[in-house]
């Protein structure tokens, strides 16, 4: 089955809070889903309820074709989780407590070894296997906890903020290590980090208010920008006014706004009308009408910019209710 | 059922480790053998009997249950729910029973450990003079029965909040209920006004009661039945407890 987690009309309230409201969802393996919102949005109560934690109010949630309301020890089994935090037991060592995990998670013998051993080169923690957890800096806090996420091999690896409080380095290699494995399994990952999604996942859903509000590739989300194929260029000042009745004269060019740069050039920033690239057309355009250009750079739009808007436009509607 | 018993035993085996991985272990056997020496020689006056027995020595068992046992058992899911490691452990492939069951065992041979620790007591016994040493044997078996009383009550209250000092007082109240229902002072406040099969209720909840019937040597079905239906009974509620409070 492809399908490794299906989600349909997912809810749960606490009390008169509706903290998740009717999600749907699949995430196939092979995926990298970003599980994107602002803080209180419900995306770790949905991962709660995927991973049987928390009881779902109303819908199902299916992991490998699995119910969490009926088998949730089954649904375990399948499921690597790092919850949000990273919470370990501070008075184990890594060692005691990634052998307590693989017990559990019923590996036993040479298995049992040879799993944690390749974890632990993963995560690189080898360094550090005899020190009691609670003694360990943030960053080897939260590599242990991936660590105890990972040890079984699981098909389906749900991570609650797996790199906040990392520094840029270990950023990348925990980025590193979720693509390495992403090929054979199905990887949610919350976060509120844009760059991330851009840079790991293949899949972006955005929640606000417990319910989705876009779903798609990041590029997907990158073309509800504005600013999506935009362009850039810098001019003589000279040549400024020549160059903005050229520029309306293109149709492909929705809007040209300019000002002056600091080094006393003139920028012009213009966006595309349909969202398609125009770069091509503007420039030839400097081209034929034999226009000096100083730089040119086109815009892919900014994740967080559309990721405010979308849920900025979710906050005021909430307003006028 | 195989895995159900393999789980049970590897929850029960970190949760054991943990009482040694910090000073707490060290403290509450230290304590606690000193406090059964010092009530059987001083306040149970163990020589001045002139009995070859240990009367004196288990007369206080309950007493001293009363608050230690609290102290192992506040800190069982109230410290997970704290830190925020029980959601770690209720994702993994284990059940709540197998959890609860797996932690209680863990306290549970804690305090047979400390109890196999006064040892010394048997034996000075029986250097002194010619002891039943089937009574005694009774003994430490009802001893360790209701310490697992206590324990599952403590347990219980441990997953009702995250504050291991509240878990600590609101057990010991209970447990302290438990031990003296039987007694005058608790039954005279339900003379009068209740009906006598509420009385006879209560005064069978007492641990005293039961407790005293084990250490005459005599290891009735009922004491047995009576401490066994009750650690029974508040595993349950700690099962429903821990599956509504996990999340909050």
């Amino acid at each position: 089955m492809s399908e490794m987690i299906a989600l349909t009309r997912l809810t749960k309230r606490f009390g008169p809070l509706v903290a998740v409201d009717g999600i749907d969802m699949t995430v196939r393996k092979g995926e990298v889903l970003g599980f994107l919102g602002p803080n209180g949005a419900g995306k770790s109560t949905t991962m709660k309820m995927v991973t049987g934690f928390l009881a779902p109010s109303e819908g199902t949630a299916l992991v490998d074709g699995i119910d969490v309301a009926k088998d949730p020890v089954g649904v375990k089994r399948r499921i690597g989780y790092l919850p949000e935090g990273a919470p370990c037991y501070g008075d184990m060592t890594p060692r005691s407590f990634l052998n307590f995990i693989a017990d559990v998670r019923g590996l036993s013998g040479k298995e049992r070894a040879d799993a944690i051993a390749q974890v632990i080169e993963r995560v690189e923690i080898g360094d550090v296997m005899e020190q009691p957890i609670e003694t360990l800096s943030k960053g080897f806090k939260r590599r242990v906890g991936l660590a105890q996420a990972i040890v079984h091999n699981p098909p389906v690896l749900i991570l609650d903020e797996p790199t906040d409080g990392l520094d840029p380095n270990q950023k990348h290699q925990v980025r590193a290590l979720i693509q390495h494995m992403a090929a054979d399994k199905a990887v949610v990952i919350s976060t509120h980090i844009l760059e991330e999604v851009e840079a790991v996942c293949t899949r972006a859903v955005v929640i606000a208010r417990g319910k989705v509000l876009a779903d798609g590739t990041p590029e997907d989300l990158l073309k509800r920008s504005p600013l999506h194929n935009a362009v850039h260029i810098k001019v003589a000042v000279t040549a400024a006014d020549a160059i903005a009745g050229d520029l309306a004269a293109l149709d492909t060019v929705g809007s040209v706004s300019r000002e002056m740069t600091i080094d006393g050039y003139c920028a012009f920033n213009i966006t595309s009308k349909s969202g398609a690239p125009i770069a091509p057309d503007v420039a030839a355009m400097l081209k034929s009408r034999g226009h000096a250009v100083n730089d040119l750079k086109t815009e892919k739009g900014a994740l967080d910019a559309v990721f405010r808007e979308i849920t900025r436009g979710d906050q005021m509607e909430a307003a006028h209710e | 059922m195989n895995s159900f018993g393999r789980n049970i035993r590897i929850i029960a085996r970190r949760e054991f480790a943990g009482y040694f991985a910090t000073p707490l272990a060290l403290v509450f056997i230290v304590i606690f053998l000193a406090l059964t020496g010092a009530f059987a020689f001083y306040v149970g006056g163990f020589f001045t009997r002139g009995n070859a027995d240990l009367t004196a020595f288990f007369a206080y068992h309950p007493w001293l249950f009363l608050l230690l046992v609290p102290a192992i058992g506040m800190r069982l899911w109230a410290e997970e729910r704290k830190s925020g490691t029980i959601e770690l452990l209720m994702t993994l492939p284990v059940s709540t029973v197998d959890a609860v069951i797996g932690k209680f065992l863990a306290a549970w041979g804690f305090c047979g450990l400390a109890l196999a620790l006064t040892f010394p007591m048997w034996i000075t016994v029986n250097v002194l003079g010619a002891p039943d040493n089937g009574v005694i044997v009774a003994s430490y078996i009802g001893s360790f029965v209701m310490a697992g009383a206590f324990l599952a009550i403590s347990a219980c209250i441990s997953s009702l909040t995250k504050n291991q000092v509240i878990a600590f007082i609101i057990a010991a109240t209970v447990c302290f209920l438990f031990t003296m229902s039987g007694a005058q002072l608790v039954l005279n406040f339900f003379q009068g006004w209740t009906p006598d099969v509420v009385l006879e209720a209560l005064r069978s909840m007492s641990f005293l009661t039961h407790f005293d019937a084990v250490t005459r040597g005599v290891i009735d079905l009922k004491d047995v039945v009576f401490f066994g239906s009750l650690i029974a009974m508040w595993l349950f509620l700690n099962v429903l407890a821990v599956d509504i409070n996990k999340g909050r």
